[in-house]
């Protein structure tokens, strides 16, 4: 009875096919070939580019620092592998558009050398800040696909005092199963980094949100924690989208997240499986993030498998090592079908970002012929931040962008909820993203007027400033000269 | 008799209501349209011309009495037509208009002399130098009015659409394949 | 003084008090049941041409509101203390038009004063409320039902609520109807004139409601 009265704890979502039998039934693949060339762009995060410390034709050994991070939030870039820089130049990105940006090419030289690192004996010695900066040095960012540095979270975090860690093993995306596959295989490493985490934080505890649909790694992960009573592992609904940090954090702890704040702030942090992995690695081991599993699947994959691989290999190499079909292919996706990024062609890298790498025949996607909405408002109840999709859709349409706005165009989370269960097949998730990328062009179009009327008063002023510092130099002179004259004229008849 | 009481009842209404509206007309005056003002400004006030007209002020005048159309400020783009659109209360579709491309000024290196006139010239600034150095233009402050290149001797200043880079790369409208409705620039 | 003014039939003019529960049935009657709009037709032209964005619709309305009981009360007056007792009602619609057109001066200069953005986005639906067959019309109809004072200011105040009521509703469903795909060839206008002829069925139900005490 009471809880008719409470909010319930899932809000939307859609329950798509899983599709990921293909690839979570089969350990991860260790022996990718090494690529001969690795093209890593220098911006795999959140934040200010990387800046590159090495020159073309320097010789590297894998792990070893290429990029030191800028600013607040910036993280490093580390050789993938052993090898030769050969080039610090401008290449395509893993992006829909494929436009170009700053990348360094390594060439391999098959011998794949790590260099010298550090195993710490007792980790929990070191301090926290030491945690955050040994997590910053190695360039680790948001493994679920974020990429926000972890290293400003864990300090965001312990400056907010946290007290409860939520690690997201959720991986509500179809197709995908990396943490899936890393979570049965390495529960242990993982667990060691959630407790690395928590002592980078200064926290007290910890719980592991594991979707249903995953039973084997729930019940890993729980015998790693077993010895630690204050991580716990639950599981959570399988539903898309619970991995959202805000869904998460709703349903686990009861709490909502308000509109515009961060999760900080209200004492719960987030953070990937994988990131908790990498965190293990980093500071165990002294091995900042080189490599990652990612997970290649779809209809026109012929062997779909999770597979690690070193940061940088191109996407043509992946597929030829899963003997993907291009012919059959339709749609290339980085990430998951819901919110991914379709990609133009396969001569892009795969960056830390990279959960998966999907190539999707025809009958595998959504049919594009759209038809006109029918106000069956199916995307309102499956929309996970509770918005009105139909109504922002439909103002985008006939460009009221101020009243899609107003509805709350800034809160939505490109989840693709609203997309999928479209009866008439339209685009919602594409009006929202041009919507989106319409309103900060204008914003800027606006901030440029302001500017440009800054600029030109200053102008004016300078050019009035000269004019009347001209005009007054005159004045002086005249009157310097008459004061001559007068003196000379005094002179002329005192003399007479 | 009636003409007569009808010409007099008339005249006298009507001088009466004249009257009323003069006295009414002498409190609620208005000094000069501040409409104007408000459009004068939201517009960028380089006096650029690129529009048709002599400067901001005229332009402002012409939008005010809707002898032009919102989109004519190309420095103002679609965000400045909206405002417009706004504020005067006119329908606008800029779905039909193409956002005017915004072009900048580059100088060429290899045939710039140092001669400053450019940058006398230039409304915003926009371009720095010192005599017999070579100028540059700073682009994001340039607004593409083109008077540095109507002075330029060597004509080695052009005008160039902005570069897309990942920054500014923007998404495109969904175009479904249904026959767009007319409804939302209908006129009635 | 009052007692002694009579039309030319000899009838009392200033009707016996009414209650203010008979006002306000007048009131309800006059703006939905015979809304002017909907149920008698008048008026349609600011109606079709500024129901588009509902702000507009509202201020039109307002504007229209004020006119209406404005004129409704001068027109009163003009008709029973100088158009009856010189006998020259044949000058009634001049007579009234002026008044009008001079009420709707004014008000233009107070809107232009007191909200010039309102002004221009009204532009010349304004002045022309002059035109408004409703306003005209609400005058002509309060002589011949031979209403009183009061009688006639409420109904020219409750046909102008009906008529702001219907603004509104009718701006909302266009602002909606812009929002979806109709077929090109009913686009517009067409489908505004359909959802008003429709909107008027729904008016025309409240023909059964009783607001005769």
């Amino acid at each position: 009875m009471l809880s008719f009265f409470t909010k319930p704890r899932i809000q939307g979502g859609v329950h798509a096919e899983e599709r990921k039998a293909a690839t979570a039934t089969q350990p991860i693949i260790y022996n990718f070939p090494l690529p001969e060339k690795l093209y890593i762009p220098l911006q795999q995060h959140v934040g200010k580019p990387a800046e590159p410390l090495i020159r073309v034709g320097d010789k590297v050994l894998k792990g070893q620092l290429l990029a030191y991070s800028q600013g607040m939030i910036s993280a490093p870039v580390h050789a993938p592998s052993s090898g030769i820089i050969l080039d610090v130049n401008d290449y395509p990105a893993p992006h829909p558009s494929a436009l170009p940006i700053r990348m360094i090419v390594l060439e391999t030289d098959g011998k794949d050398e790590w260099m010298t690192t550090k195993t710490i004996a007792d980790p929990f010695q070191l301090a926290p800040e030491d945690i955050s900066l040994r997590v910053g040095a190695a360039g680790i960012v948001g493994m679920g696909g974020a990429t926000f540095p972890t290293a400003v979270k864990l300090n965001m975090g312990r400056e907010n005092h946290i007290d409860t860690l939520i690690i997201n093993g959720a991986e509500c995306e179809p197709y995908l199963s990396c943490d899936d596959r890393l979570m049965q295989e390495r529960a242990e490493q993982i667990i060691d980094g959630v407790r690395l985490m928590l002592h980078g934080m200064e926290t007290e505890s910890a719980v592991v949100a594991i979707e249903d649909n995953k039973p084997q790694a729930y019940l890993a992960m729980q015998a790693a924690a077993m010895p630690y009573p204050h991580i716990k592992v639950i599981q959570i609904p399988t539903r898309y989208p619970m991995g959202w940090d805000r869904q998460l954090i709703r349903y686990v702890t009861g709490k909502e997240v308000p509109v515009g704040c961060r999760s900080s702030e209200i004492g719960v942090t987030i953070h990937n499986v994988g990131t908790a992995y990498a965190t293990h690695k980093a500071i165990r081991h002294g091995q900042p993030l080189v490599s990652r599993v990612i997970t290649v699947s779809g209809g026109a994959v012929a062997s779909p498998m999770n597979v690690e691989v070193p940061l940088g290999t191109l996407i043509s190499e992946l597929f030829s090592f899963c003997k993907v079909n291009s012919e059959q292919t339709a749609r290339i996706i980085m990430g998951g079908p819901m919110m991914g990024d379709s990609l133009p062609h396969t001569g892009l890298p795969t960056v830390k970002a990279t959960s998966g790498i999907l190539a999707l025949t025809q009958n595998e996607l959504k049919s594009t012929d759209e038809q006109p909405c029918i106000r069956c408002a199916s995307c309102v109840s499956v929309c996970p931040a509770g918005l009105r999709p139909l109504d922002m859709a439909n103002n985008i349409r006939i460009n009221q962008l101020d009243v899609a706005v107003d509805l709350g165009l800034k809160d939505c989370i490109s989840c693709g909820c609203c997309s999928y269960i479209c009866p008439s097949n339209i685009p919602l998730v594409q009006y929202f993203k041009y919507a989106s990328g319409e309103v900060a062009a204008r914003q800027q179009a606006q901030h440029k007027s302001e500017q440009t009327k800054r600029l030109i008063d200053a102008r004016n002023a300078r050019m009035e400033r000269i004019a009347r510092q001209q005009l007054e130099e005159e004045q002086a002179r005249i009157t310097a000269k008459k004061e001559r004259e007068r003196l000379k004229a005094a002179e002329q008849e005192a003399l007479t | 008799m009636y003409v007569l009481s009808a010409i007099v009842a008339l005249s006298l209404l009507g001088l009466f209501l004249g009257l009323l509206l003069g006295i009414a007309a002498k409190y609620l005056k208005v000094e000069s349209s501040p409409i104007v003002e408000k459009l004068e400004s939201l517009l960028p006030g380089s006096q650029c011309g690129q529009c048709g007209f002599a400067g901001c002020r005229p332009a402002a005048e012409a939008l005010a009495e809707g002898k032009a159309a919102a989109t004519m400020c190309p420095p103002g783009g679609s965000a400045l037509a909206e405002q417009i659109a706004a504020l005067l209360g006119l329908d606008l579709d800029l779905s039909d208009v193409k956002e005017p491309e915004l072009l900048v000024a580059r100088v060429s290196e290899a045939t710039c002399t140092g001669c400053t006139r450019c940058f006398k010239v230039c409304p915003t600034d926009a371009i720095v130098g010192a005599p017999k150095q070579i100028h540059a233009v700073v682009a994001d402050a340039c607004i593409g009015c083109k008077k540095c290149i109507e002075v330029c001797p060597t004509e080695c200043l052009q005008m160039h659409p902005v570069e897309v880079t990942l920054r500014n790369w923007r998404w495109n409208k969904p175009t479904p394949l249904f026959a767009e409705n007319e409804a939302s620039g209908a006129v009635c | 003084m009052l007692q002694q003014i009579t039309n030319a039939s000899e009838q009392p003019l200033i009707s016996v008090e009414k209650t203010v529960s008979e006002y306000l049935l007048l009131l309800l009657g006059t703006a939905l049941v015979n809304n002017v709009v909907l149920v008698k037709f008048l008026g349609l032209c600011p109606f079709m041409g500024v129901s588009k964005k509902l702000d507009a619709a509202l201020s039109m309305g307002l504007a229209t509101t004020f006119v209406l009981t404005l004129a409704a009360m001068t027109s009163w007056i003009l008709e029973h203390f100088i158009l009856a007792p010189f006998s020259i009602q044949f000058l009634r619609i001049l007579a009234f038009i002026l008044v009008i057109a001079a009420v709707v001066q004014f008000t233009e200069m107070v809107v232009h004063k007191t909200s010039p953005v309102l002004y221009q986005i009204l532009g010349i639906f304004l002045p022309l409320i002059t035109t408004n067959c409703a306003v005209l019309g609400v005058a002509l109809l309060n002589v011949q039902e031979k209403y009183g004072f009061m009688d006639s200011l409420i109904f020219g105040f409750g046909s102008a609520v009906g008529f702001t009521l219907v603004m509104v509703l009718f701006a909302g469903l266009r602002e909606r109807l812009a929002l979806m795909a109709v077929p090109a060839l009913f686009a517009g206008t067409p489908i505004a004139f359909i959802t008003a002829g429709i909107l008027s069925l729904a008016f025309m139900g409240f023909a059964g409601l009783n607001t005769k005490m």
